[in-house]
């Protein structure tokens, strides 16, 4: 698998989520940049979708369950051609498509409404076995939140996953993804209610468990393979990510959970995720015109 | 006063009562830096429990440290605590449980974050249970009375709050007591009865009203349950047109309470506000005037509902 268009894909969305999180002046930064390297391998290195047919029946689907990170969703749908990227800047806005948290009915290919954490699990476990039922080749990907994972809920569906549908019928087609990146919304998970051993958890539950580096492409390919190989039941990837990944002063930082930059601290924030030094920052604008437009719509934002 | 937000006004009350009783314990559930229960977690760590985001066994928690003799508020998102509608039902009414529910960030009002964060059916799934009153303060002043009497009352007890800032509108000498109803503005013609969000805007509104020579009695509802069957009759009696408005789903809220007591007492004319559909991301503003909630919207609704 090519990792260069990944991680410049990852690294494009990276920078729309700063920008349609400034623009809206609200939503959550933190979970968006660590999960966005799992949304975007998934969507263009795995799943079998057509952007232009979004609601074509033999489409895997992606359920983020913890949806308060659907900014990382819309941004890896504007560059997949979902819609354009000027929509991006409705985030928020009464009337977008663009919800606060995932709306399955206001946008096609959002395939449930989540952002009551701890619901999503249950969900991609009916839709697998659902597929699973008709013989058909759909795959279901699910992605949770470290903090989420508190929620019994998930806890029910941990029982259930590995059981469900057994013996004809077991949910092998469903990939579950930890985004474990040790920060929920009050603080660090770790102060807040401790969720270690987490791989033995859910290995005690039945379920076959890889751990990675969600950060790293290559290891993100070859889970979600091994997840696919393994036919029998569903598979659990605990990835080990960064809260606020690519961002200096919002990595592993609970104040950016929730809440939006200020259009100065974006612009930082897009020096940052494109690797280019404060000096040699205007000599780069001059270059990339792309970028240079972003910055100057940002910098309008700070002159309203 | 300057405007202040319910859940923050909550917060101050529950540092300082806090220091008084030592029966009353916080839990919450991740949301603790929200739901402004934070200070009080750090003055008193041992009497402050963040379970994590489990809200069910916060409730459940909640209702055992009752049992045992303290006093506990269990905080969160109101959406997500009438979301356990059914451990609310068995662990904390049916058990009753002293238990102070106490969900924030009620209503369209919170804006952006969308319909999966807005308390828009709390009210209507806890006034169904037969122990519970609930109670939604306009302002500062009257949150903290609401709180202090949540520690008096013996029993379970749902106080709503805001996230916005809410201008004060009750007199600094008023006070808080549970199914009694504060008269703001006195009236003839119609009677707004408002609660929590948009108490403001009914205040606003009946300004409105009053320079096109219609006269509206605005009346703040803070104890939905049980309602204020008294001043609600009265009023209604005296002006014969009755308009709920409240940041809540139109079914079952202030709304429902009011029509289904009026219907057996003295049935008249009744316009509902409040939000109609799912709630959506947008301003709390533009929210407030898509669902006509803010003072103009009042004010075409009443001229609308009176014909004038
Ligand atoms: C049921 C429920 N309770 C509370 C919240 C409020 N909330 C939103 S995000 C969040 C923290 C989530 O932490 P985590 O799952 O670790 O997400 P991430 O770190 O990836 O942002 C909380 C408590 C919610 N959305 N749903
Ligand atoms: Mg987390």
């Amino acid at each position: 698998m090519p990792d260069a268009r990944l991680s410049s894909i990852a690294r494009e969305c990276r920078v729309q989520i700063i920008r349609m999180l400034t623009h809206a002046g609200s939503g959550h930064p933190g979970g968006s940049l660590s999960v966005i390297d799992l949304v975007v391998s998934i969507m263009f290195g795995r799943i079998r979708h057509d952007p232009a047919r979004p609601n074509w029946p033999e489409r895997d689907r992606l359920i983020l369950s913890k949806g308060h990170a659907v900014p990382a969703m819309y941004a890896a749908m504007a560059r997949a051609g979902y819609f354009p990227d000027e929509r991006l800047l409705t985030l928020r806005k009464l009337g977008s498509s663009l919800q606060g948290h995932p709306d399955r009915t206001a946008l096609p290919g959002i395939e449930a409404a989540t952002g009551s954490l701890g619901q999503g699990l249950s969900i991609s476990l009916g839709l697998a076995l659902g597929f699973r039922l008709g013989d058909k080749p759909n795959r279901v990907y699910c992605i949770l939140g470290d903090g989420e994972i508190q929620e019994g809920q998930v806890w029910e569906a941990a029982m259930a996953g590995p059981k469900l549908g057994q013996p004809a019928h077991g949910v092998g087609n469903l990939t579950v993804i930890l985004d474990k990146n040790r920060v929920q919304l009050d603080d660090f998970v770790t102060k807040i209610l401790d969720l270690e051993p987490v791989v033995q958890k859910w290995q005690a539950f039945g379920w076959p468990v890889i751990e990675i580096d969600g950060h790293d492409f290559d290891q993100i390919g070859k889970a979600l393979d091994q997840a696919q190989a393994h036919t029998g039941g569903p598979t659990f990837i605990v990835a080990h990510t960064v809260k606020g990944k690519g961002v200096s002063f919002m990595e592993n930082n609970p104040e950016w959970h929730g809440k939006a930059p200020k259009p100065a601290e974006a612009i930082t924030a897009i020096r940052e995720l494109l690797g280019v030094s404060t000096p040699a920052w205007d000599d780069y604008l001059a270059k990339d015109r792309a970028t240079a437009a972003i910055v100057a719509e940002l910098s309008a934002l700070d002159k309203k | 006063m300057p405007a202040k937000a319910t859940r923050a006004a909550f917060g101050e009350a529950l540092l300082e009562l806090g220091a008084r009783d030592d029966r009353i314990v916080s839990v919450d559930a991740d949301l603790s830096k929200s739901t402004m229960t934070v200070s009080f977690a750090k003055k008193y760590p041992e009497r402050a429990f963040n379970v994590g985001i489990a809200e069910q066994n916060a409730i459940g928690i909640a209702a055992g440290l009752a049992l045992a003799g303290k006093v506990p508020f269990v905080c969160s998102f109101a959406c997500f605590l009438a979301g356990r509608f059914e451990t609310i039902r068995i662990s904390v009414a049916y058990t009753n449980a002293n238990v102070k529910l106490v969900g924030t960030h009620a209503g369209i009002a919170i804006g952006e974050d969308g319909y999966s964060q807005m308390g828009l059916e709390d009210i209507a799934c806890l006034r169904a249970l037969p122990n519970i009153p609930i109670v939604q303060p306009a302002d500062e002043h009257e949150t903290k009375q609401a709180v202090a009497y949540a520690i008096e009352h013996d029993g379970p007890l749902y106080l709503r709050l805001t996230r916005q800032n809410m201008e004060p509108v009750c007199p600094p000498d008023s006070r808080f007591r549970l199914g009694r109803w504060l008269t703001l503005n006195a009236g003839v013609d119609v009677t707004l009865v408002g609660s929590g969000g948009p108490i403001a805007n009914c205040v606003a509104a009946a300004k409105m009203l009053a320079a096109d020579g219609i006269s509206a009695e605005v009346v703040n509802a803070s104890s939905i349950k049980p309602l204020d069957e008294e001043t609600l009759v009265a009023s209604a009696g005296r002006t014969g047109h009755i308009v709920t408005v409240e940041d809540h789903s139109i079914a079952g809220g202030l709304g429902g309470a009011v029509a289904e007591l009026l219907s057996e007492v003295l049935p008249t004319p009744h316009k509902r506000l409040g939000v109609q559909g799912f709630g959506e991301s947008g301003d709390p503003k533009s929210l407030y005037a898509k669902h006509g909630l803010d003072p103009a919207g009042i004010a075409s609704s009443v001229r609308k509902f009176l014909n004038r």
